[in-house]
Parts: C-alpha cells; structure tokens; sequence
C-alpha cells in the first residue's frame, strides 16, 4: 500500500493544482496577519475560513482526481495488487498531499510571525488538525460518490452538492428545526444534530479549545455544558475519526464490487 | 490453466455475458472473436478480476480468482486502450510497474526492440497513440507471466513494430505461455493462432482450432469461416 500511497503522492505533487492550493494558503496566511498581526484573532478570522473552504478543497480534488485518475487506477487493477490496498493507498495519498499543502500552507507564514513563541500555538495546532481531520473526511465522500457514479458530470454536482449540504444547509435545516419546535426541548436533538455535522464538529472543537464561549452558539454552549470542555474536545475528536473511519470502510466495499 | 464455467455478466439492462464457458488447458495462442460488442473485453476483465461477474465460476491456474489477487502475478495484461498516468514520463511507468510487482524485468530488451529508447523521457501524455501502444507492449511483456492476455494487441502498430509483435508471441508461444488474444485482423489469427474462441450474443459459439472450424463451415477462408459463423445455421452464400 504505501507503493500505491508513494505513486498517487508523486502524480499529485507533480501536478500545478497541489501547489496553487499551497501558494493560495500561504498568501492567505500572510495577509491574514498583515492585516491583523495578533495571532491569535488571526487564527480566529482563520477557523472560519477553514471549516469551509477545506471540505471544500477536499470534495474538488476528491472527485477530480477519482475521474482523473481513471487510467492509473486500471492499470494498477491488472497488476497483482489487492483492490483495497489500490484505493486506499490513493486515498491516504490525496488526503496527505492536500493536508501538506494546508499545513506547510499555512504553517510558513504563522512560523514567520512568532507562533511559536506565543500562547496561541495550541490552537493554532488544533486548527490545523481540524482542516486535516475535514480534508481526510471530505476526500473520502467524494471518493464515495466518484465511485457511485460513473458519469463526471452527476459526480461533480453530488459532490458540490454535499459539500453545499454540509456547510450550508444542514446549519439552515437545523436553525429552521430549532424554530419550528422552539416549544419542545431540544438539547438532545441539537447535540445529536451537530454529531452528524462534520464541518459544526469541527468548529465546536476548536472554539472549545479557543475558550470563546461568546462565539460557541448554541449547540457549542450546550457541548460545553453536556461534557465539559476537555471531554467536548476528545468526544468531537472521536466523533471526527469516526466520520474518517466509516467513509472509508464504505468506500472500499464500494471499491470491491466495481467495473472497471 | 482457465476454467470458465457460466459466467454471466449484465451492466445495468445490458446482458454482455449470457453463461459463458469455456476452459483452456494447454499452452498456445489462443484468439477470442466476436464483433463489436460481443463481450471480448469483458470477458477479458473478468479473467483479470477487473469487472466483476454477476455468477459463474472462473479459475487461473486451478484456484477461484473471486476475491483474489495473487493470481494475477502470472497474467500479463495488453489493454485495449493505451491509457496511463499522463503525468509521468515512460521511463518512470515502467519503474513504477516494476517496482510495484517487485520483480527484475527485461524491459531493456524489449525498449531496444520497438525502438523507445528516445522516448523514454518524454511523458505519456506527449505520445502518438502507436508509441503508446509499443509501451503497452514493453509493459505487458516485460515479465515472464505464464499467462498473457492481449486486447487488440495491433492496435496503432506501424507495420515494422507489427513483424516484432509477431515474433514476440511467436517466442512467448515456444516458451510455453498461454496467449489469449483478441483481434479484428485475421491474417494475425491465421499466422499466430492455434485455437479460436468464438463469442456470440454473449455465448460461446464454437471453440476449436482453425481447421476445425474451416471444417464446419466450409470456408477455406478464415475472413468467410468467421462470417459463416456469424449468419445462423450456415446459410451464409458468396
């Protein structure tokens, strides 16, 4: 497997895509704390610009490099190679190469500004894990989806539409619930709610971890509230590597029963 | 060597393969035919364990190939479309499929033999279709698998690279190897083959060498044998 993993990480790392993704999140990093050089409201304007645009780098490039890499994956499966070793070694491939790109992305600038010596490199680093935890989670749906469908085309817009569905409307969908049945007790529904969330997951990790209660919300405050925040952070932890694990069984049942 | 017992194969309503079997116990060169759509690549992927058949039972060297992939460490395989990663140069292809079937090659010979060597470089995306093809070749060839499968082998070859090919399974065949080849062009078959596994309508129709096939449909001609074959009950007339 890790021959497999070694191959997919060569093909992307020669692609132009993996480094504009990383000059895109040093550039980011940079102006982020040109504008505002304290570090860690910088990492706070920078947790809300993650838990978006990760998954959604991860959903693209999932999908993209699953229909791209078509010719690659066929020509592995004729050679004495288990399948699930094929997949799940481009798998871990694309998730690593993106993840690089996010943390050496965003590592450089904020290695520049001082983060080490300052109090915000503890959640500087959860921050990081998190877009880490979200792009191998991402890349694994849409994996999913590629091999559901065989048609670019309806793959491409399930897997923008997932993305949408995670990180726009299911907030939207909850906030309308909490409206509806405003009337009813809704802790449970609403800590369950946020569970099947990966993206709300995140962003309760790390603003558990950022100690903003202000910026919590609701199904933040109630995590708190629920587990306190030491056991909030390990139980959204689990929850995260669960959201990994399951997709990635799924996708390699997927893998075992498709024509290629 | 293979044994294929019923295989069926739909892909959505399509019923490519309607309970195929066949099985090849010796070595030699064998042709599968068929027109367009027959089945032969499908059958072929089936062998390799690349499409999965709904039922029906198929072995590689006496074991069930379902859910295994060790088999495939003695199957070559030449695939119909010569597609590759088109970011890497021919050169590291051929070191990433040695490395990946951690085996010693003789891929030196045979880039020598369809003149690659100035090639080797460049990547595949910047390649005609008949220099990938001759990839395809060195790819395939470059182990010593017991079993190779080729799917339109000639496929873009000019015709010096075609007299190579020739010799190549000629020397494959005297070695001891189970060829399977699939082709349109039947002066290949006339030259190379020994026996003819003949799809219709996802069936096998007749499996047998060529004379007993020129037998039963008595055609002197492979080209009007095979279109005998095709019209049912022979009542095919030229």
């Amino acid at each position: 497997m890790i021959k497999i993993l070694k191959y997919s990480f060569y093909d992307l790392m020669r692609s132009r895509w993996s480094y504009v993704y990383l000059a895109f999140y040093m550039l980011l990093g940079f102006v982020l704390l040109f504008l505002n050089s304290d570090l860690s409201k910088a990492t706070i304007t920078l947790m809300n610009i993650i838990v978006v645009l990760t998954p959604m780098i991860g959903t693209i490039f999932g999908i993209m490099y699953f229909y791209n890499s078509r010719e690659f994956t066929e020509l592995l499966l004729s050679q004495p190679v288990k399948r699930s070793t094929i997949f799940l070694g481009q798998y871990l491939g694309l998730s690593l190469s993106l993840s690089m790109s996010l943390i050496i992305g965003l590592g450089i600038p904020f290695l520049m500004y001082g983060i080490t010596q300052s109090d915000a490199v503890g959640n500087f680093i959860t921050l990081l894990a998190s877009g880490t935890f979200l792009t191998f989670i991402f890349v694994a749906l849409s994996l999913n989806i590629g091999l559901g469908n065989s048609n670019k085309i309806k793959g491409f817009g399930y897997a923008i539409l997932m993305w949408l569905f995670f990180a726009v409307i299911y907030d939207g969908l909850f906030m309308i619930s909490l409206i509806v049945f405003g009337d009813y007790p809704l802790d449970k529904f609403a800590l369950g709610a946020s569970l099947f969330n990966p993206i709300d997951l995140s962003r309760i990790m790390i603003l558990l971890k950022l100690e903003i209660s202000a910026l919590l919300g609701y199904t933040g405050a109630l995590f708190q509230k629920f587990f306190g925040t030491n056991l909030g952070i390990l139980i959204s932890v689990g929850v995260l590597l669960l959201w990994i694990f399951i997709p990635v069984m799924l996708m390699l049942r997927k893998s075992l029963r498709k024509d290629f | 060597m293979i044994q294929v017992t019923d295989l069926n194969k739909s892909f959505g309503k399509l019923e490519v393969l309607k309970g195929v079997s066949f099985s090849i116990n010796r070595p030699g060169v064998f042709a599968v035919l068929g027109h367009n759509g027959s089945g032969k690549t499908t059958l072929l992927k089936t062998i390799l364990g690349m499409v999965i058949p709904n039922n029906g039972e198929l072995q590689v060297n006496g074991a069930a190939i379902k859910r295994s992939w060790e088999y495939r460490k003695d199957i070559a395989y030449l695939p119909q479309i010569a597609r590759f990663p088109e970011n890497l140069t021919v050169n590291e292809l051929i070191k990433m499929i040695l490395d990946i079937r951690n085996r010693k090659g003789r891929e030196v010979e045979l880039i020598q033999r369809f003149g690659l060597e100035k090639f080797l470089d460049k990547k595949l995306s910047d390649l005609s279709g008949g220099t990938r093809q001759k990839v395809n070749i060195v790819l395939a060839f470059m182990f010593d698998a017991n079993i190779c499968i080729m799917d339109e082998p000639t496929a873009g070859l000019d015709p010096v690279a075609l007299i190579e090919l020739k010799k190549l399974i000629e020397e494959e065949r005297e070695k001891g190897k189970t060829i399977l080849i699939t082709t349109h062009i039947m002066s290949l078959v006339e030259e190379v083959a020994e026996e003819i596994i003949f799809l219709l309508d996802g069936k096998i129709h007749f499996q047998g060498t060529l004379e007993e096939m020129q037998k039963q449909t008595n055609e002197k001609d492979l080209e009007h044998a095979i279109a005998a074959m095709l019209v049912p009950n022979g009542t095919h007339n030229h």
